[in-house]
């Protein structure tokens, strides 16, 4: 691991914004931190980029315990690099900014000469080389700002939310080069986002933080469709999260879970043994609607109803229907208009017991028996 | 060209309100200007007074200012003022930057409470503080003087009564400079692997540039005008301020005047020119 903290707490006065984070880093992956803005995020990377020490904990970098030896936090950083969200350059040409952190570390000014011009070559500034930095585009900044951060040869690169600011066809540019460098050079690339499609897009895993502790890391797929608890599932887009108690539960088969009076299949396990209130929780990608008479399908749970309500947050279009309980289908908006959709509309919906997924119900959700 | 910058401002040529709330408006404005003109005013009849009876004997007053004792009192007072003001940079400017950057706490307050002392206290006493400090038993004084660095009567004495009165102007000014720094600006460049003190010398402190220049400016107003303080300690050499006190109590009024009028022009002059300088001074458009 050449990432590795454990327990890390941070305060502010009387404020916590690190509450016992933990985190492991692999050697050449990315990982993306994903969660709402004041999560802590920003934070967690200043502590891991050594700008700021954290109140307690235990951090290792390169194999190294580092937060016993402040005097050699300048060496190791310097093995690192962050970039951040505002595209931050200063008052001079292009080739300064660039050039700054080889600067700061004495290299020879052959071997400054080179690089940069590498750099930017590589990342398609080089015709930029002498303007001043200040008159460029904000996504050309940014593209800036990463070569000043690249020319340095990081083995690890932070990046606190790097497209925040940035219009789509600069963050595809930002991001393009960051695979480069992941792939090329195997450089371990740690990612803050607070938006889940780049997460997903970046990272081999991502780890959700939510109010000042990473509640959950694994595979992009499994946390957006497994979350570990309620609060990760509202934050990561669940639509659909329904209360319901097991009714049944074969080993190695299905569960069904009552809601309200009806029958949900789900293909796994009851999280808390039968009879145990919990919550099914399931996408509104996963969930097919349609009109007429219901169609053949392969899906287990199938349920008609009414429209309760139409939602547009393009591309997509979120119906929900009323089934006895709510569901929540989301569908492009073409084939809203297709299937003549409008709320009183009866409808049916389809979703397999594969997609949904069980958490157990917190302590205030109430047990029911 | 400023006076009609600032009269088109007030009385645009455009403005198309109704008449009577163009009317209100302007009435507002005058009605500042007219309390403003009574501060201006006393200041202006002052300086035409000492002006009038001045120029009307301009023999005598180029006299007074050419003479050596006044040309090198002033250059004298400059100096020490000077002399003070690099100190204050040297040994003022850390301070500014650890208070700037220290989250406020109980021991910050102090610090910053004890730094405006001067500010608060009469100048006699402050004068009394540092002569009882650097007289020859004091206790900085006693011990420097075994160094042969005299501070009763002498410039050195001068020098650390004006440091110490004039403090809390520069130190002030460059801590709010160096506030302004965003922290953010500094992370990068540590990020990229700058030391602190890299960081501090390469982006703080050419971001607080201004500060620092107006920070002096000041300080150095503040240095050259002082007398009590400066008096209590060293009556010799004379600065300005004490040699007109001297003048006017052994001379009478007539070239104490003088003196004085001569010191006003000069110190009107410099500061001018050094107000002028402050447009040229900083790059503030690299806060981002």
């Amino acid at each position: 691991m050449i990432i590795e903290a454990h327990d890390i707490t941070k305060e502010y006065g009387d404020q916590r914004v690190l509450d016992g984070v933990s985190l492991a880093v692999e050697e050449g992956e990315v990982l993306g931190i994903i969660g709402p803005s004041g999560s802590g995020k920003s934070t967690f990377l200043r502590i891991l980029d050594l700008i700021e020490a954290p109140t307690s904990g235990e951090l290792s970098l390169f194999g190294e315990d580092v937060l016993s030896m402040q005097n050699r936090w300048l060496e190791i950083r310097r093995r690192m690099g962050m970039l951040f969200q505002k595209p931050i350059v200063f008052n001079a040409s292009v080739y300064d900014n660039v050039a700054m952190g080889m600067r700061y570390r004495s290299e020879n000014r052959a071997e400054i000469d080179r690089r940069v011009q590498e750099t930017l070559e590589a990342v398609g500034l080089s015709r930029y080389i002498k303007s001043s930095a200040r008159d460029l585009s904000g996504g050309e900044q940014q593209r800036v700002a990463l070569s000043r951060v690249i020319v340095t040869e990081p083995e690890i690169l932070f990046l606190d939310e790097p497209t925040a600011n940035l219009d789509p066809a600069s963050t595809a540019t930002i991001e393009e080069m960051v695979l480069r460098l992941n792939r090329e050079r195997g450089t371990t690339i740690v990612v803050n986002t607070h938006d889940m499609l780049q997460g997903q897009r970046l990272s081999q895993r991502v780890g959700v933080m939510i109010a000042g502790d990473i509640m959950q890391v694994g595979k992009p797929k499994e946390v957006f469709n497994n979350p570990a608890n309620l609060q990760i599932a509202r934050f990561v887009g669940v639509d659909n999260i329904l209360s319901g108690r097991v009714a049944s539960a074969e080993p190695g088969g299905l569960t069904v879970i009552e809601v309200q009076g009806n029958r949900l299949e789900v293909a796994e396990p009851p999280p808390d043994g039968k009879g145990r209130a919990v919550k099914v929780v399931f996408r509104g990608e996963d969930v097919t609607i349609g009109v007429g008479e219901t169609a053949t399908t392969s899906a287990r749970n199938v349920f008609s109803g009414s429209i309760t309500g139409i939602e547009s947050t393009a591309p997509f279009v979120g119906v929900t229907v009323d089934c006895g309980f709510p569901v929540t289908a989301l569908v492009t908006a073409r084939s809203a208009d297709s299937m003549d959709l409008e709320a009183g509309k009866e409808v049916w919906v389809s979703f397999k017991a594969s997609a949904l997924h069980l958490i157990a119900e917190e302590q205030d959700g109430g047990d029911e028996r | 060209m400023k006076m009609a910058t600032l009269l088109k401002d007030l009385f645009p040529p455009y403005a198309s309100l109704s008449g009577w709330s163009r009317r209100r408006t302007d009435r507002c404005i005058l009605g500042f200007c007219l309390l403003g003109s009574v501060i201006v005013g006393i200041t202006v009849l002052a300086l035409a007074n000492i002006a009038i009876t001045e120029l009307a004997d301009p023999v005598h007053l180029f006299e007074v200012a050419t003479s050596s004792e006044v040309v090198g009192s002033i250059l004298l007072t400059f100096g020490a003022g000077l002399n003070a003001v690099l100190l204050l940079i040297l040994f003022g400017t850390p301070l500014a930057y650890v208070l700037a950057r220290s989250q406020p706490s109980r021991k910050k307050e102090m610090v910053e409470s004890i730094i405006d002392i001067p500010l608060i206290l009469p100048h006699t006493v402050a004068g009394l503080l540092v002569y009882l400090l650097f007289m020859r038993r004091g206790w900085l004084g006693a011990p420097l003087s075994d160094v042969g660095l005299a501070f009763e009567d002498a410039y050195p004495g001068t020098v650390v009564a004006m440091l110490f009165v004039a403090s809390p102007f520069y130190i002030n000014t460059m801590r709010e400079g160096f506030e302004k720094v965003p922290v953010h600006l500094e992370n990068v460049a540590r990020t990229l692997g700058a030391t602190r003190l890299q960081t501090f010398w390469k982006v703080t402190l050419p971001l607080s540039f201004r500060h620092m220049y107006n920070g002096s400016i000041l300080a150095w107003g503040r240095a050259i005008g002082e007398f009590a303080a400066v008096i209590m300690i060293a009556y010799y050499p004379f600065i300005v301020s004490t040699l007109i006190y001297y003048s006017f109590t052994t001379d009478g009024i007539r070239t104490s005047r003088s003196i004085a009028f001569t010191v006003i022009i000069v110190s009107f002059a410099v500061f001018l020119v050094l107000r002028r300088l402050t447009r040229y001074v900083g790059r503030y458009d690299d806060r981002v």
